[in-house]
């Protein structure tokens, strides 16, 4: 077996006696205290993650906008410099090679934010459409260290290093600053469900801007705690709730797939499964109890028929509940629709509700 | 005195052939938060080496195997509202159930403590 990956913040974790895991052959925090503590702090208070793992992926040249408008469903084209976008990127097929957020610097600059467990999958991708395009495309993940700010006081606390006014900063946009001198680009991005920041810095410079921020009383959370805020907030998992088989509008993500673009890659195809009606959809449940459904259970109608599987499930400590995400033959979609979860020996009763299962202080687009 | 077993569970005779059973302070740690545990039915027999009960952690559930066989005589109630009990004191009031144990000898085959100490930082 090769190695694990280090981030640069990889000291850090040993230092904080981080417990910590193989998350896609990196070696990375699962928690530093709790899972649970780690998650009301992120929701009531702030936190940090270390997600320096995440790739960055740069495409640059005369036809760099239109280029990355035409890999991803989302619209690219038309949003403003110093803002950014979360979509898909579809094969032909209209399967999800990855989610990804895309960032527009200036006319002949974007780069991709994407999952740590693609980034060669999606360079390769990327690299393989370049040339019907004059751009130039780079992987260059291992230049930069990402920490992610959130919870209600993320603003309130950065602010006190950050030397750019972050109120200014809206829901999806970006700009460069420093964080105490450190040169750095700060979006109001983020997937707990709550308001935040992530903060990318050249690798060198991670330490310094995770320790002032350790300094001003920012707790370390883990990617236990991260797990629990993206599900609580039903922001989907690439592998587990969505993979290159399953395409954008199942998975619930018709908002961020553009038609009216003149095109894209998985157009035809997501058209074609549009126009003939989807056969399964992505949907939210609570259970009954205590029962945990756990990526892979399968669900069952109410008079036992096999009509889908879970793709990821927990309990959640803010709701109170156990919450699961899912794929359902539609019919069984809409809310209020009863289910049985299928846990070990076990019928659990379920129901479909409206998504997100939790709403926290994240604000939303103008 | 209590017994462990190389899954991470212990048990300890209370009186006569009556143990009881719960996982150990190692594997509450390893485990991390515990959301919720699936306890067994009074009545129920439990066969070593068998899983009777399954604990579940907001990362993972893991099945909890029988130390020893034997009947189950009391579960652990206060779980079912408290499941972080296991967090708090896995080898006191985190206890899961307790059995008459069929098979005294089977105690055995279990290691000591301090065996088991010696195990885990193996």
């Amino acid at each position: 077996m090769s190695e694990l990956k280090r981030t640069p913040l990889y000291e850090e974790h040993m230092r904080l006696g981080a417990k910590m895991v193989d998350f896609a052959g990196w070696n990375m925090p699962v928690q530093y205290t709790s899972i649970l503590d780690e998650t009301k702090t992120v929701r009531e208070n702030v936190g940090m993650f270390d997600v320096s793992h995440m790739g960055e992926i740069y495409v640059t040249g005369p036809d760099a906008i239109k280029f990355v408008d035409y890999i991803i469903t989302n619209d690219f084209a038309s949003i403003k410099f110093g803002e950014a976008v979360y979509s898909p990127m579809c094969n032909e097929k209209g399967g999800i090679i990855d989610d990804l957020i895309a960032f527009k610097v200036d006319k002949e600059t974007a780069y991709l934010v994407v999952n740590a467990a693609n980034i060669d999958k999606d360079f390769n991708w990327i690299k393989s459409q370049e040339s019907k395009f004059n751009v130039k495309v780079e992987n260059r993940s291992d230049e930069f260290g990402l920490i992610a700010v959130q919870g209600p006081k993320a603003e309130e606390v950065l602010q006190q290093i950050a030397d750019i006014k972050l109120k200014e900063i809206g829901f999806y946009h970006f700009a460069e600053g420093r964080v105490k001198g450190v040169k750095a680009v700060i979006s109001r991005t983020g997937y707990t469900g709550e308001d935040g920041f992530e903060i990318m810095v050249e690798k060198d410079a991670t330490v310094t801007v995770w320790r002032d921020l350790l300094d001003l009383g920012v707790k370390p959370a883990g990617l236990g705690a991260r797990d629990l805020l993206r599900l609580e907030a039903s922001y989907l998992l690439y592998g587990n709730d969505m993979n290159d088989e399953t395409n954008p509008l199942e998975a619930g993500l018709r908002w961020t797939v553009k038609f009216e673009k003149e095109d894209f890659i998985g157009k035809a195809a997501l058209l074609e499964a549009k126009e003939k009606g989807l056969t399964r959809k992505l949907v939210g449940m609570v259970l009954e109890g205590r029962n945990i459904a756990r990526h892979g259970y399968k669900i069952f109608s109410e008079e036992g028929e096999e009509i889908g599987e879970i793709t990821s499930g927990s309990f959640s400590p803010t709701l109170n509940k156990s919450i699961a995400l899912g794929y359902v033959k539609t019919g069984f979609h809409k809310k209020g629709t009863k289910l049985i979860v299928k846990i070990r020996n076990r019928d659990a009763k379920a129901e479909v509700v409206k998504l997100p299962f939790y709403r926290g202080s994240v604000k939303s687009k103008k | 005195m209590k017994k462990y077993t190389k899954s991470h569970e212990w048990v300890e005779v209370i009186e006569g052939n009556k143990a009881k059973i719960g996982i150990s302070d190692h594997a509450q740690e390893e485990l991390g938060d515990v959301v919720f545990v699936e306890l067994p039915e009074i009545g129920s027999e439990l066969k070593k080496g068998e899983a009777f009960s399954t604990v579940e952690s907001v990362k993972a559930a893991e099945d909890i195997y029988a130390p020893v066989s034997g009947k189950v005589t009391a579960v652990n109630e206060e779980l079912n509202d408290h499941p972080e009990l296991i967090n708090e004191d896995a080898e006191g009031k985190g206890w899961i159930c307790e059995v008459e144990l069929s098979d005294l000898s089977e105690l055995d085959d279990l290691m000591t403590e301090e065996e088991y100490k010696k195990f885990i930082e193996g």
